[in-house]
């Protein structure tokens, strides 16, 4: 009782999005246990082995990241058929729903411990780039920023839909471009490469997501003619 | 644990309020009623700062939470709860979520409530020792010392509670009240315009203190609407949480810290701890436990659903009164009978025609704890932002797991120990791993 009463509280809508904010800090603390300890290992601390080293952490991070939410999936749909043995006539949040709202605390979570502090930093006196560094430091975080969170959201309901049915390519499919966008955010100067490398990734994600979810050329026609009836009714029927 | 809102006079110390919330229904009412776990928070300290001489409350946060469901097939009754379970859990976040934006808005831009101006006099040992062992000593010292204080308060309201001496305490809680309210907010507002360097003369700010003070008295102890209770209930525990975040010395935060928390876990769990024999006796009396030291989310709108219950004097039956939303704010106090007008006279027992909301009741104490362990991480994590939202989510989903627990196990529960851990678990964890990598990372303007 004690096991499903947890689950049925997860399963809620309302509570998943703390929920995998809390993973993804969870993800973020070991990731960072892990680069300290290698950082404080290795003891070197010169120039080429500190960008090895952090190159290595981010690599590490991401594979975290992607074994957290796999967790948080599994615990969801163990809260999910809990809360169908307690009650099978109640209608519980469909996992599409909690995909999208995971994948949204994923990419809050991430998005602002990236961007909080270029935040705060942008508030106080200084001038940007007066070093020689590119004057639009801060757009750019800004557009990664955001770039970042909505390809959490997208890689949420296409990990969650990969995991439903069982098709693990999907899985590995998100990693891979997981890794792609991080290691893209290594080349550091080309600031106008990586963004745009990186929102088209997020369309391509964005468009597998919408298929994913149900989407189809039809709906997406509907909705934007204002002629769909569900969507105008807001109805929210399980899939 | 309930929370205590002690007010002192210049002499006294700070008592502890407990508020001991007994759910909805009389004991002979055999219904699983989730007991709300009314967390006794009474920390009575005597504050006296070295150099002002001022008077602190202390409070203990208890927590308790409650959830009740009148008479109903068990069956149904456990899944209204796990259902129900989500909900409170939203209807707490935003009152903890908007205490702690409160407290930490003003740690960072006040200066005043960083700064150093002395301690409190529970905690004699100061922290300004060169050798580390020494300042370990010296906060876990003045950990035992708060502690010790506390826990005599505490006892000391058990008696007195015992004893019925309710006038006592009354007066307590009111003088409290009256302090926070007046003095602490006159301060507060003088550091507040201080720093935006705003000119107010005397006649405006005696006029707005004053009808600040007024309708906070009137809301938190008599009626009001439920929405300004509870605005009053986030500023008086955000207030006290400052003071806490200014006088308690670093070190000693922390250990005070996590000593409360397994203060409030052996307080209200065991056997013979005093906040659970404080709710035990409320509960053969049939007895709301005292106002102003619970903050209440309850939102009840069902029809026909009366609880009358003559033997209990105060309306602290929220979820049993339909419709009377003042009720909710019209605590009951045993030496007011009058002041609660039930809505029907009927019978308590009725069957519910409409579904009800049950409220969720979180002593006041726990908002300060939290607001402290998050201010303290705004005001010396050197990670800055990262630091307090880790510590942040950190008590939420503690709150969460509590919450859980207490649908579960339908008792009082201590709100502070899972929380707490968690927060301090990733206060130091944060601080010490995760920064130095996030601030590798965004300085190399890396993503991950």
């Amino acid at each position: 009782m004690t096991l499903c009463a947890v689950e049925s509280q997860l399963a809620s809508g309302e509570t998943a999005r703390p929920g995998q904010a809390f993973f993804w800090l969870v993800s973020l603390l070991f990731s960072s246990l892990i680069w300290f300890t290698t950082a404080t290992l290795i003891g070197n601390k010169d120039e080429p082995r500190e960008k090895y080293l952090l190159i290595f952490g981010v690599l590490i991070s991401v594979l975290i990241q992607e074994m957290f939410r796999f967790a948080y999936y599994k615990l969801l749909k163990k809260a999910s058929e809990g809360l169908k043995t307690i009650n099978p006539y109640e209608k519980a949040p469909s996992m599409r729903l909690l995909a999208y709202v995971s994948g949204l605390g994923f990419g809050i979570m991430s998005g602002v411990f990236s961007f909080v502090n270029t935040l705060s930093d942008s508030l106080g006196p200084g001038t940007v780039g007066i070093h020689g560094d590119p004057p639009q430091f801060f757009l750019y975080s800004a557009f990664m920023t955001l770039v970042i969170t909505l390809l959490h959201v997208f890689w949420g309901i296409v990990f969650f839909d990969g995991c439903e049915k069982k098709k693990w390519y999907t899985l590995l499919v998100v990693l891979l471009s997981h890794l792609l966008v991080s290691a893209l955010t290594l080349i550091s100067p080309h600031y106008g490469l990586n963004l745009v490398l990186a929102y088209i990734i997020m369309v391509l994600m964005g468009v597998w997501a919408f298929f994913v979810s149900g989407g189809s050329c039809r709906s997406l026609k509907l909705c934007l003619l204002c002629q769909d009836k569900d969507f105008l009714l807001f109805n929210q029927r399980a899939r | 644990m309930l929370t205590f809102m002690a007010s002192d006079s210049e002499e006294e110390v700070c008592d502890e309020r407990t508020s001991l919330m007994s759910a909805e229904s009389p004991t002979p009412r055999s219904c699983q009623d989730g007991r709300q776990g009314l967390e006794d928070g009474e920390s009575a300290a005597q504050w006296r700062s070295q150099e002002s001489e001022e008077d602190h409350e202390e409070e203990d946060p208890d927590r308790y939470v409650c959830s009740g469901v009148p008479g109903r097939p068990p069956g149904l009754e456990e899944e209204l709860t796990l259902k129900y379970g989500a909900k409170h859990v939203i209807m707490l976040f935003v009152p903890v979520t908007l205490c702690m934006i409160v407290v930490v808005a003003t740690i960072k831009s006040v200066r005043f409530y960083t700064e150093k101006n002395g301690q409190l006099i529970y905690t004699p040992f100061s922290e300004d020792t060169p050798s580390v062992g020494q300042r370990l000593l010296n906060s876990v010292l003045n950990t035992l010392i708060m502690i010790s204080v506390i826990v005599t308060m505490t006892i000391f309201l058990v008696v007195l509670y015992k004893y019925r001496c309710y006038k006592f305490i009354h007066g307590w809680l009111i003088m409290s009240s009256l302090m926070l309210l007046f003095l602490f907010t006159y301060i507060y507002l003088g550091e507040v315009l201080k720093t935006y360097n705003v000119a107010m003369d005397y006649p405006t700010l005696f006029l707005t203190v004053w009808n600040f003070g007024a309708v906070g008295m009137v809301c938190i102890h008599w009626k009001g609407p439920l929405v300004l209770q509870q605005a009053y209930l986030i500023m008086i525990s955000a207030l006290m949480a400052l003071v806490f975040i200014k006088y308690l010395p670093e070190w000693s935060a922390w250990v005070i810290l996590g000593a409360i928390s397994v203060y409030d876990l052996v307080a209200v769990l065991c056997p013979k701890g005093p906040l659970r024999m404080l709710v035990e006796t409320a509960q053969e009396r049939n007895e709301p436990i005292f106002p102003a030291l619970i903050y209440s989310s309850a939102m009840v709108w069902t029809v026909g659903m009366a609880k009358l219950d003559p033997s209990s004097q105060g309306a602290l039956q929220l979820p049993y009164d339909p419709e009377m939303e003042d009720s909710y704010d019209s605590f009951g106090e045993p030496s007011y009978p009058d002041v609660f007008e039930p809505p029907l006279p009927g019978y308590p027992g009725e069957e519910l025609e409409e579904e009800e909301e049950r409220g969720v009741k979180l002593g006041l104490g726990d908002f300060i704890f939290y607001s402290v362990l998050v201010g303290k991480a705004a005001a010396t994590g050197s990670g800055d932002w990262n630091t307090t939202l880790a510590c942040f989510v950190a008590i939420l989903i503690g709150l969460c797991l509590t919450l859980l627990l207490l649908a579960v196990f339908k008792k009082a529960l201590p709100a502070l120990p899972i929380s707490i851990t968690f927060g301090l678990i990733f206060y130091f964890s944060t601080d010490n791993l995760v920064r130095p990598f996030m601030d590798t990372l965004a300085s190399h303007q890396l993503y991950i």
